[in-house]
């Protein structure tokens, strides 16, 4: 399965985001700028929910690629802590169980569910099994 | 310094009209504040135009005449209004002008506004993903303001409520008919915890605004309504902004922040000074969220202000006179204008059923914008 862009995850079997490190500052950012100013710095996996909101309508394309047909999905920003706050999906979760402070790690979704080799996209699940 | 003047104020009603195209509601808003101001086009000496989406305001003057006024365009965002009246107030306090003119207008598609990453610096794969949504950015901000400062969702609904409250008192409001709290936290949601009442629109419309160095607005013989400040700021590190990607784990303030300081400064007065109000609305919770970050209250303490209806027209700081963006909508180019249009009519003592009572004699707007920058000014008459 393919990755939405080149440069967004590691090459490893569990796969990190690759944010950048301001060469001076120390500053981490998501996703990794380009030029020589940052050096590229993967991500630790796990974190917990910032914030988040539900996308209750197909966005429009342009820019959105997604498929035409639409589900409601989650969208969290997640703390990766002593890093930085990075935006994504979140997966695996009832809507009415997201909670603020849930610990999350990183996974790999389809952007389209349906189609057979979609293209992936960062999403965040919860780490412990809900009840 | 003698003060600048506003001496005549124009708008095109907001929402949609077909046919009309962003420049003919332009020169209709122009046409209204000259007749207001008691002057003809000719007597403009320089003007400032704000238009987001809907052409080069510079090409009114096929309209209003070739006089060959300076007339300098202005993008920039949410606060391009407020930075088109910011930059005629200097061109004013300069002493090279004393009569001019800032106008606003714009005429957006239906629905969300869909912004590129290539317009904002960013991969195209953050829009290709559906990040690229403002909507959804506003709805996660509040949501965490929510958290840290104990603002329940019906707070929201009691803002919006209040807007279209206001708005039917408006001539110029777009959504004039009263919305009960139960039908707008019934409503669908469009990204939780807001419901589709609880955005604003993007929408049509047209402000103009005369302004008038002292002395000629003496001359001309109008109520002094003072523009004592007009500050519009970019942001500092650490703010949390509409299409990031990432947010610093650090938070810092915002350009709204500045913005306010440093028109309070300029004017010389505090946020409890302030008897009228009106803060960038585009969604319920940016209001709640404006009212701290402007001062007028504390985080958190909006729970209790709106439960009490402090930010009614009849309350301590009516805030959103005319039903704001909720109940106008947003033409990006003249929102900000609208916000001091508003004001003026209501320090003129015309707002009729919407009029904040006591004569008040300060009034305050603050817009707020992508990537991060804001406009506040103050009015005293």
């Amino acid at each position: 399965m393919r990755p939405i862009a080149e440069g967004l995850f590691t090459d490893e079997a569990q796969p990190r985001l690759i944010g950048g490190r301001d060469r001076t500052t120390g500053r981490i950012v998501f996703p990794c700028p380009p030029g020589s100013q940052c050096e590229p710095w993967p991500l630790q996996r796990k974190g917990t929910v910032w914030s988040y909101t539900i996308q209750r309508y197909r966005p429009k394309s342009p820019p959105y690629a997604g498929p035409d047909a639409f589900r409601p999905w989650p969208v969290a920003y997640v703390e990766l802590p002593g890093e930085v706050i990075v935006e994504a999906r979140l997966t695996d979760v009832p809507f009415d169980r997201i909670r603020i402070g849930m610990p999350v790690e990183l996974t790999q979704i389809p952007l389209d569910p349906d189609a057979p080799e979609s293209v992936m996209i960062p999403a965040f699940r919860p780490v412990e099994m809900l009840q | 310094m003698s003060d600048v003047c506003i001496v005549g104020i124009g708008i095109h009603p907001f929402g949609r009209t077909d046919g009309l195209s962003g420049i003919d509601q332009g020169v209709f808003a122009v046409k209204q504040a000259l007749a207001d101001a008691g002057i003809d086009w000719p007597d403009i000496q320089f003007a400032y135009g704000a238009s987001d989406a809907a052409g080069n305001p510079d090409t009114m003057v096929d309209r209003l005449g070739l006089t060959g006024v300076q007339f300098i365009n202005v993008r920039n965002g949410c606060a391009a209004g407020g930075s088109a009246l910011s930059s005629a107030k200097m061109a004013i306090q300069s002493g090279e002008f004393e009569l001019g003119l800032a106008v606003g207008f714009d005429k957006h598609p239906r629905g969300a506004f869909n912004a590129l990453p290539s317009e904002y610096n960013l991969p195209d794969w953050y829009g290709e993903a559906g990040f690229m949504i403002t909507t959804q950015f506003f709805a996660a901000k509040i949501m965490r303001y929510m958290h840290l400062h104990g603002i329940s969702p019906e707070t929201l609904g009691r803002v919006a409520e209040k807007a279209f409250r206001n708005a039917v008192h408006a001539p110029h409001a777009w959504r004039r008919e009263p919305v009960d709290l139960e039908t707008i936290m019934t409503a669908p949601l469009v990204s939780d915890p807001y419901t589709k009442y609880m955005f604003c629109s993007p929408a049509e419309g047209g402000v103009a605004l005369i302004l008038a160095s002292e002395k000629k607005a003496r001359a001309l013989g109008k109520p002094l309504i003072r523009l004592k400040a007009a500050a519009m700021r970019t942001r500092p590190p650490g703010s949390f902004e509409v299409f990031a990607p990432s947010i610093d784990i650090d938070r810092g303030g915002s350009a709204t922040n500045i913005a306010s300081h440093d028109a309070f400064a300029l004017a010389g007065i505090g946020p409890e000074d302030i008897a009228v109000a009106q803060l960038q609305d585009t969604e319920a919770g940016a209001e709640i969220m404006h009212m701290a970050e402007n001062g007028f209250c504390k985080d958190g303490e909006q729970e209790q202000w709106i439960a009490e209806g402090r930010t009614e027209i009849g309350g301590k700081l009516p805030v959103n006179t005319d039903g704001g963006c909720l109940a106008c909508g947003e033409p990006i180019g003249a929102s900000g204008l609208r916000q001091v249009y508003e004001n003026v009519v209501q320090l003129r003592g015309h707002g009729g059923g919407r009029q904040v009572p006591g004569d008040p004699k300060t009034a305050y707007t603050h817009v707020y914008g992508a990537p991060g920058v804001s406009a506040v000014t103050i009015l005293e008459r």
